[in-house]
């Protein structure tokens, strides 16, 4: 999902004592307690938090990039402020975020400086690029659906500041994907030329949009972790193939094609069972190699740099006004 | 010969488009900085301003399609107009530049929009008074944003107070026209329907006077010279604007979105 | 240590509606106080979710140990006559 590195990614190498601190903490975790910042957690708990909090932030500040480019274009002054209000979303979301991940005890300068230098990872789907309108429709629909499907069990993350993030997120979230249906089912029922536009969406989306949800689950070596600390609560495989069971009658609604020749309904199981996905594409994309992967990051950089004296001015004049500031409070 | 209500439908259909295209395409332009701003909270606060904008627009054109009564709407009115027949004041199409720039140009807007709407929410014309007195609400968050950006710009570092110092020089003669009254000025202060515009300009002196003695700018020295967006005349930004704005209502033309 | 070059940090608190507390929304960066006004408006209130903000830089912000969780709470476990559940009070008498 948006924290698809982390599945594989070498364990910590720092080993946790089991101690029994950490028996405490296991069983506050198994009796659906929350976890709150000044709370003892294991050091491997924390980390694989930071890294997924933040992999999750900086996929909503990337994610940005792909819709946004469309702003200026977007065809209608309805469909301009939907989508300024959705790409504003979610830089909120990615706010929220960092929020969350800056009560384990990284800063969001840290964070940033990871995403910029390369080190930190996003979800890869947003390296690929948004030829068309009908993309912003793809994406609204396979893109923040598949995000939906995996942020809902998030809400129930053991972890407090990123279940209380993710309810927020969820909350604003149900009109993302609807705007884009409603944006797709617009041009599946327009002229000849928009369908078209709608079907080659589809077809540039769906792949990208099931690998979002990881590894399989035979080759995910996170998984046992994140799911014993209630931080995940579905596998990959399964909230997959949830997805695909949910969106492949959308798309017939749509009358557009899924781009899987081996796609069929599968009645033994009651579930649409659909081809093998091409990982190599995912590893690559992943490993930088993708359509916009320079792209998108040159951009974070870019804004990042030309605003930096943007930061220093506020800085310097907050500075200034200091003791004054005081005196108001008073 | 035209009669009087024709003539007085064309001076009001040509003065709520100047409200609404000077809206529409000062919302395009900050559309262009949504995910690009120095921090991420801006990125909100930007995209808050500009969704406000569109919105303005989006009533004005509306009501500028009824008033022209030919039948076209908002979209029509937005995305199949001609550059001439854009009626923005040429301040709001400058480029965006960097940060500084944009909220110069946003500071200098949102006063005239403030003062202008707060006199016209008593309009004669029922639906100008209404979208005024929403408007007005609006717009004065704006300038509250905008003005606090400009103060901490204006006396922040040494590099910031020169380029927001620079580009106030740069935009500060595309102010001229925002009050230069014409015909169809005129023709709506008889009517009742907006305020004299030298009076709107008194009162925005004042208050941009106090915001940049705050920002420690100085206030560059008048031009006499005025821009004619107002009347159709454009600088080359808009055309850019358009092409990018209008491409896909031109590309397929009859499509529906 | 803290970073100057980073927009401190501060937390946001929103009334909902009149009458109502103002609750622990989030947090978020702003440089100086109003700034951080102007952020919580634009961050936590984007679809009417407060009538009044309140931002407090949150290093203002003085918090109960956990370690201390045992010893500030449990000793009002057992004061269960504090609650009005405790005392049992006879059907005929009304209005009490």
């Amino acid at each position: 999902m948006y924290t698809q590195g982390l599945d594989g990614q070498p364990a910590e190498a720092a080993v946790v004592d089991e101690s029994a601190l950490e028996q405490r903490f296991l069983a506050r975790v198994d009796a659906e307690e929350k976890i709150e910042p000044k709370d003892w957690m294991p050091a491997r708990y924390r980390n694989t938090l930071i890294r997924q909090i933040s992999q999750h932030a900086h996929s909503e500040i990337v994610g940005m990039l792909p819709e946004g480019n469309w702003i200026t274009r977007a065809p209608t002054l309805k469909r301009k402020a939907i989508l300024i209000a959705k790409v504003q979303d979610e830089g909120g979301h990615g706010a929220y975020l960092y929020s969350a991940a800056e009560t384990l005890g990284v800063s969001r300068d840290q964070l940033i400086e990871q995403l910029l230098s390369g080190k930190a990872k996003y979800s890869s789907i947003f390296n690929y690029p948004t030829p068309t309108w009908a993309d912003v429709g793809a994406i609204g629909w396979l893109v923040d659906g598949a995000a939906i499907m995996n942020q809902i069990p998030l809400c129930r993350c053991s972890y407090g500041p990123y279940a209380r993030a993710m309810v927020r997120v969820c909350r604003e979230e149900s009109f993302h994907q609807r705007q884009g249906y409603d944006l797709m089912l617009q041009l599946a029922r327009g002229t000849p030329d928009q369908k078209r536009m709608a079907q080659e969406a589809l077809n540039r989306w769906w792949w990208p949009a099931l690998m979002m949800f990881g590894p399989s689950d035979a080759n995910s070596t996170h998984t046992g972790d994140s799911q014993r600390w209630k931080i995940k609560r579905f596998s990959n495989d399964e909230l997959r193939q949830k997805f695909v069971d949910f969106t492949v009658p959308q798309a017939k609604f749509l009358d557009l094609t899924v781009p899987d020749p081996q796609l069929h309904w599968d009645e033994s199981k009651q579930q649409y069972s659909f081809g093998p996905i091409d990982w190599s594409e995912f590893d690559q994309v992943l490993k930088g190699n993708g359509p916009c992967n320079t792209e998108r990051l040159a951009a974070r950089r870019n804004a990042h740099a030309a605003g930096a004296w943007v930061r220093e001015a506020a800085s310097a004049y907050a500075a200034k006004r200091r003791p004054s500031a005081a005196g108001v409070a008073a | 010969m035209k009669g009087a209500a024709e003539t007085d439908a064309q001076a009001l259909f040509r003065y709520v488009l100047r409200l609404g295209d000077l809206s529409l395409v000062l919302g395009q332009r900050l559309g262009e900085w949504v995910g690009h701003s120095p921090a991420l909270e801006e990125d909100l606060g930007l995209a808050n301003i500009a969704l406000d904008l569109i919105g303005q627009a989006r009533l004005l054109l509306s009501y500028a399609g009824e008033i022209e009564g030919r039948g076209r709407d908002e979209d029509q009115l937005a995305y199949l107009r001609e550059q001439g027949a854009y009626f923005n004041a040429i301040l709001a199409e400058q480029p965006n530049g960097d940060f500084g720039q944009t909220l110069v140009r946003q500071v200098l807007i949102d006063a005239f929009q403030l003062e202008l709407y707060e006199r016209m929410t008593d309009s004669m014309d029922a639906r100008l008074a209404a979208i005024a007195a929403k408007s007005v609400k609006e717009v004065r968050y704006h300038l509250r944003y905008s003005s606090g950006w400009l103060v901490r710009l204006g006396d922040g570092t040494p590099e910031s107070h020169q380029r927001v110092q620079t580009s106030l020089e740069l935009l500060w003669p595309y102010t001229v026209e925002l009050f230069a009254e014409d015909d169809v000025d005129r023709a709506m202060v008889d009517r009742g329907i907006a305020p004299r515009l030298s009076e709107v300009r008194a009162a925005w002196v004042e208050r941009i006077e106090a915001i940049l003695a705050e920002a420690t700018l100085k206030r560059p020295a008048d031009r006499p010279h005025a821009w004619h967006g107002k009347r159709g005349q454009h600088s080359e930004h808009l055309g850019y604007i358009l092409a990018e704005m209008q491409y896909l209502q031109r590309a397929y033309p009859g499509a529906r979105w | 240590m803290e970073d100057q070059r980073q927009w401190p940090l501060f937390e946001v608190f929103i009334r909902a509606r009149g009458g109502l507390d103002h609750k622990h929304v989030g947090s978020l960066h702003a440089a100086d106080p109003s700034m951080a006004l102007d952020h919580a408006r634009d961050l936590y209130t984007r679809r009417q979710e407060g009538v009044s903000i309140w931002v407090v830089p949150s290093k203002a912000i003085i918090a109960s140990d956990p370690a201390e969780t045992d010893s500030l709470f449990e000793p009002a476990r057992d004061k269960i006559y504090r609650h009005p559940t405790f005392y049992v009070i006879p059907d005929e008498v009304k209005t009490l």
